[in-house]
């Protein structure tokens, strides 16, 4: 299971967007397939036609008014950004030109 | 005895009737905490010049005979989780180590416009993530009864500061324990309110079908008093229940006459304390000869719905902790490309355990697994709710036990997570349920460590929960009590 687990790890990684150090992925492979493993043990009860709670409060979607209210002005809601930039936030380029995408 | 090891009705009653002013009871508090935080470290962040402004604010008012709400002047410690605007909130990760927030939680704004003094942001295991608060990105903080023992978490900050006499009051934060396990590790009374009856609104997300905000203090009547300030209805959280909030203090002498109790069997009793169960027994056998009927009932989906649990709030975690990413807020990593980003903030912001959570609720919701696991653990949800619907339908309330262990050493279960996760298997299935629940003092263990019980009752009825802590106050031998602190010199004064 770990070595095969450890290739696991790799694509879970990928897609939380978490950067793992080699040592470190070995060490929560191992874990990793421990805590599933104990959590596997859901699979024996029987829950045919039984359907899944995802919240339990049972309150209807609730809608407020559609009325223009004041919100955090943009320098409070920048304050905590690492990188800004005229009242943007800051992050290497995401988008290439056409002859890039080429 | 001094002013700090009053509790906060009687400095509330005191503050009311001018015995001492505000100033005077958070000097005390800020004194203590100097005293004794440096062998506990509970808080993160100490904030004593604005709570001493505070102080002199509600000093000023109060001779200027305005109508005071009952805790203006009773300070407070506030879990480092939630959030306060323009004073940091880590949630003791390194991703938010200098994050300032524009905005006060909701329950925040309740304290501040009730006058209470903020003392401080008490630590925490990462976002809430963990049963010792020993995966605090900055340092563990220590049992008040022997420093070589976890306070339990992961609101451990804010159960000491109360234990050890910092603060009269605390906010916590419970998803699956972690204001009733800490509390009963260090002796204080821990309340986890009925899922949506205190405001989430600035509450750092871990589960948002599982959070809850609630409160850990010394006895029932604090709880009382600081629920009636938090509780209700809030516009800016839509999962908040609407209708009226209870006057909390009100009718809290208990009557038991025909109160029907229930005594949980717990499925497996592997790892249980077989102290623990005894104190359980004990606790039966008082409410039997007080007038209750007092019946067994077994729970046969706690060893289950703890691997439910372990599912679901990874799940919502993995999802919830998406927004750190280096761009609007938080530690930033850099890096050349967006996606290079984004894996280096995140690998080198979150701590070992976090890391963990992500990883399994991430494998949990991914294609190919989602239907066997995360679909599978909501099932198994409804499962736990109906097993929890039939037995309210005997019983009133039901008993049991806050943790299976007293506190454990520290580092003893941080090599094995599974181990450290089954520390909540008493607190889980009632926060899968969304149903209130309370921790108190139950009694000490022959180590000398606290031992707690656990009151479990039907959703929104915190009052019967608050009154049979009352109960218990008054007729077990388990008062409220302090622990003795000797590293402080000539030691400290310990019965209340």
């Amino acid at each position: 299971m770990p070595a095969d687990f450890v290739r696991e790890v790799d694509y879970v990684a990928r897609l939380a967007r978490l950067f793992l150090e080699p040592e470190e992925k070995e060490h929560m492979a191992g874990q990793l397939s421990d805590i599933l493993e104990n959590a596997r043990r859901i699979q024996e009860l029987d829950t045919t036609g039984i359907e899944p709670t995802s919240h339990v409060t049972e309150l209807p979607a609730v809608l407020r008014e559609d009325r223009v209210r004041p919100s955090l002005p943009l320098e409070r809601a920048l304050q905590n950004a690492p990188r800004r930039k005229e009242g943007f936030v800051r992050v290497p380029r995401i988008t290439l030109s056409e002859e890039e995408q080429e | 005895m001094n002013l700090y090891e009053k509790t906060a009705s009687e400095l509330s009653r005191m503050l009311q009737s001018r015995e001492v002013s505000a100033v005077e009871v958070t000097t005390s508090f800020l004194e203590r905490i100097d005293q004794v935080d440096p062998h506990l470290k509970a808080f993160i962040t100490r904030t004593a010049e604005q709570a001493l402004d505070t102080a002199g604010r509600i000093d000023y008012f109060r001779q200027q005979g305005e109508q005071l709400h009952p805790l203006a002047g009773v300070p407070v410690a506030v879990k480092d989780n939630i959030s306060t605007m323009d004073l940091r909130t880590t949630c003791a990760s390194l991703i938010l180590k200098d994050y300032i927030p524009p905005f006060d939680a909701t329950v925040i704004t309740a304290l501040k416009s009730a006058g209470m003094p903020i003392l401080g942001k008490t630590n925490l295991d990462e976002f809430a993530m963990g049963s010792s608060t020993e995966n605090s990105a900055f340092f563990p903080t220590r049992n008040p009864w022997n420093l070589d023992r976890v306070p339990g978490g992961s609101s451990g900050g804010s159960a000491v500061a109360v234990a050890a006499g910092m603060a009269p009051l605390a906010l916590g934060s419970d998803t699956g324990g972690s204001i009733r396990q800490p509390a009963s590790l260090c002796r204080v009374t821990g309340l986890r309110p009925t899922y949506g009856r205190v405001s989430r609104y600035g509450l750092v997300a871990f589960a948002s079908s599982l959070d809850q905000i609630g409160i850990i203090s010394m006895n029932a009547l604090d709880s009382a008093l600081f629920l009636n300030l938090i509780a209700g209805y809030d516009p800016l959280d839509s999962t908040s229940l609407p209708g009226e909030v209870p006057d909390y203090t009100a009718g809290l002498e208990p009557g038991l006459e025909k109160l029907r109790v229930g005594v949980i069997r717990y499925g497996s009793t592997e790892g249980f304390d077989p102290e623990v169960t005894e104190m359980v027994q004990k606790a039966a056998s008082l409410l039997e000869k007080s007038g209750a009927n007092v019946g067994e009932v077994s729970l046969p989906l706690t060893d289950y719905g703890l691997s439910a649990y372990y599912l679901i709030a990874p799940a919502e975690a993995s999802s919830n902790l998406g927004r750190y990413d280096g761009v609007r807020y938080g530690f930033c990593a850099g890096g050349d490309s967006i996606e290079e980003m984004f894996n280096r903030t995140r690998g080198k912001g979150f701590g070992p355990e976090v890391k963990r959570r992500i990883m399994i609720g991430t494998y949990a919701l991914s294609a190919g697994y989602y239907d066997a696991y995360y679909l599978k653990a909501m099932k198994v949800r409804t499962l736990v709710r109906r097993s929890y619907e039939e037995a309210f339908k005997k019983y009133d309330l039901l008993l049991g036990a806050a943790s299976p262990t007293p506190a454990f050493k520290l580092g003893e279960k941080t090599g094995d997570p599974l181990q450290m996760y089954l520390s909540d298997v008493c607190n889980i299935t009632d926060s899968l349920a969304g149903v209130p629940s309370l921790a108190l003092p139950g009694g000490a263990h022959t180590s000398g460590l606290p031992l707690g019980l656990q009151l479990t009752a039907p959703p929104l009825r915190e009052k019967l929960l608050l009154q049979m802590a009352c109960f218990f106050e008054k007729y077990s031998e388990q008062a409220p009590r302090r622990p003795v602190l000797d590293f402080i010199e000539g030691g400290s004064s310990d019965e209340l």
